[in-house]
């Protein structure tokens, strides 16, 4: 089944937040200069009164929200994520999640495609980041529907929550119908062979991948897991049960992120045969965006590949 | 134990007692727990209790009333002295002072908002507090709430980079409901080596930090820290001014009101000895039964 082109995750991110913004007066979005390109512009158009701009100065950007939070506002921060997480970190540790203040901490740009850029904006390491601050929830929405359902469930938590956003337009997943809860699985496509954990935008990379690997007779049991702390452990479990073999697959190191995730809690609960796919130990580079999923490993056709030889060592 | 209403109206020879007797608690509690920070504490003390019994709307037994002033001690290392001023106005009682840096302790090392009652923001990462304060006057002013925001730095804090990348946006939102004190003792906790190793030069010198803030387009104000009159009308001035944030240098000297501790680097965490504790106590007027309590003095 071909999946229908969404808008990119960043519009989704702009129009949802300028929603919640008309129902909700203590929305508030603080921008570190990129709002025309991480769409929070579509938020300063909608409500300018609550629209701050904090200019190129990222640390100041996190702990004026977190000021901001204790006022009784719910903050939306909006910049790259190599800023969020990297330069600000010791703002986003001390000031939000310590105190355990009610700032969103959007984080645009995150992954491998952030639009000829190159390594200092690239970054796929912030999950494993963010992961291990306590105090923080992390998600990484798949697709357009997914991030409109995550960012209002992150309005309505009250505490810290990292959302990973990436840049790039991405296939839709899930339709109109979904239902988003934050910590929990979604089994995306039951199957018998092997189970597929996938977060963010590469859960549709691995479902088209499965669509090819079904042609070859390799019947994927896929995963989606948006919400990568807490993890939803139980379902996790479930899932590794049901075939006995998992594959983690993410746009991000594989050290410390889902992969790290499935597998400390597959470690404890339920150990089976696991490979941990996803970008390597490296920083990235510039280029197109089929050229670097290509190069690093996770298009649709790496990503099958590397479902399809797991399997078969597995079976020979 | 000054209580709610009863800090009204107090005379500024009253408050200066109130800073006196704050010193010593802050001496007695690091003492006790062996650990901590005296120099910066002692600096500040008289406008902490300047702030606290004089300027500040407050409501110790409510200590999250909305409309409060806010404070921020953004130099989170003299936590004791927050801590002090907070206990002497009523927030907790002084015996809880003791607890200071103990185990299951509300009174942590650098405050801690979440433990705290009275305690605005989180600090103790320098600089941050001040990123923090700056986000609670734009929240004040966007909830169109009628608080001041006050916010203490360190000299040396003014060497890390949040601290202008927040000043730089203050006057652009011409938030005068922002008043930056910055204690300015003349000395951080090691600096920059003068003629002798014991030599430790000031963070900033003469204008220094008069000029940095007013280039970021600060409305300037200077006093002397430890003129409980001065401190009180100038600060009570920046509270009052319309147009933009204020920043007042306050010439403070590190260790205040104990003659050995007074401009010596070494008394930013040293711990005093029994002997040394008894000497500073006695310089404060304060007796050797009181010292022993830890408590109220």
């Amino acid at each position: 089944m071909t999946l229908a082109d969404g808008k990119a995750l960043r519009v989704a991110f702009g129009e949802t937040v300028a929603e919640l913004g008309s129902a909700d007066p203590r929305i508030v979005v603080l921008d570190g200069d990129l709002g025309s390109s991480t769409r929070a512009d579509i938020f300063e158009n909608a409500h300018p009164d609550r629209f701050f701009q904090m200019g190129i100065a990222e640390q100041n950007l996190l702990g004026a929200a977190a000021g901001m939070a204790t006022v009784g506002f719910i903050p939306f921060v909006s910049t790259f994520a190599c800023f969020a997480v990297a330069r600000a970190l010791d703002s986003v540790r001390v000031l939000i999640a310590q105190p355990r203040l009610n700032v969103k901490v959007v984080g645009g740009y995150a992954g491998l495609l952030a639009g000829m850029t190159g390594k200092t904006h690239l970054i796929f390491d912030d999950m494993a980041i963010m992961r291990a601050m306590a105090n923080m929830v992390v998600i990484a929405p798949a697709d357009e529907i997914e991030a409109r359902h995550a960012i209002r469930a992150a309005a309505a938590y009250q505490g810290p929550v990292y959302l990973r956003l990436t840049r790039q337009a991405s296939p839709v997943l899930f339709d109109d119908s979904y239902r988003f809860e934050l910590g929990r699985a979604v089994v995306v496509r039951p199957g018998r062979d092997v189970t597929v954990f996938g977060t963010g935008t590469q859960t549709v990379r691995a479902y088209q991948a499965a669509e090819l690997l079904a042609a070859e007779g390799i019947d994927v049991h896929l995963v989606h897991l948006p919400t990568v702390k807490p993890l939803d452990e139980d379902a996790v479990v479930a899932a590794a049960q049901a075939t006995g073999l998992v594959l983690t697959t993410e746009e991000h190191t594989i050290i410390g992120g889902l992969g790290g995730a499935v597998a400390e809690t597959l470690g404890e609960r339920f150990p089976v045969p696991l490979r941990r796919h996803g970008l390597a130990d490296t920083f990235g580079e510039s280029g197109p965006d089929a050229a670097l999923l290509e190069k690093y490993g996770i298009s649709v056709t790496k990503t099958a590949e590397a479902i399809r030889a797991f399997v078969r060592a597995r079976r020979t | 134990m000054q209580s709610g209403s009863e800090a009204a109206g107090l005379s500024v020879a009253e408050l200066e007692d109130l800073a006196r007797r704050g010193r010593a608690h802050v001496i007695k509690a690091v003492a006790h727990a062996e650990g901590g920070h005296i120099g910066g504490p002692l600096s500040a003390m008289d406008m902490m209790i300047a702030l606290y019994f004089r300027i500040m709307r407050v409501r110790p037994e409510e200590p999250d009333w909305p409309d409060r002033d806010r404070f921020v001690l953004s130099k989170g290392h003299s936590a004791i002295a927050l801590y002090t001023a907070l206990a002497l106005r009523g927030y907790f009682p002084l015996e809880e002072l003791a607890t200071f840096d103990a185990i299951d302790s509300r009174l942590q090392g650098h405050p801690d908002m979440a433990l705290t009652p009275g305690v605005d923001m989180a600090s103790g990462s320098l600089g941050l507090g001040f990123s923090g304060a700056l986000g609670i006057a734009l929240g004040g002013r966007a909830a169109r709430r009628d608080f001041t925001t006050y916010v203490l730095l360190g000299d040396g804090e003014c060497n890390e980079g949040i601290v202008w990348e927040a000043a730089h946006v203050a006057p652009r939102y011409a938030l005068d409901n922002l008043v930056a004190i910055i204690d300015h003792n003349k000395l951080q906790q090691f600096g920059w080596r003068g003629k002798t190793a014991s030599d430790r030069l000031p963070p900033y010198t003469g204008t220094q930090l008069a000029d940095r803030w007013r280039a970021f387009g600060w409305e300037v104000m200077e006093m002397d820290g430890h003129d409980m009159t001065r401190v009180i009308s100038t600060i009570e001035a920046a509270r009052d001014y319309r147009g933009g944030p204020v920043a007042i240098v306050a010439h403070t000297i590190k260790g205040k009101g104990v003659s050995f501790m007074e401009g010596n680097y070494e008394w930013h965490t040293r711990v005093p000895t029994p002997e040394e504790l008894a000497e500073a106590l006695a310089q404060l007027g304060e007796t050797g039964a009181a010292a022993d309590r830890g408590g109220a003095a």
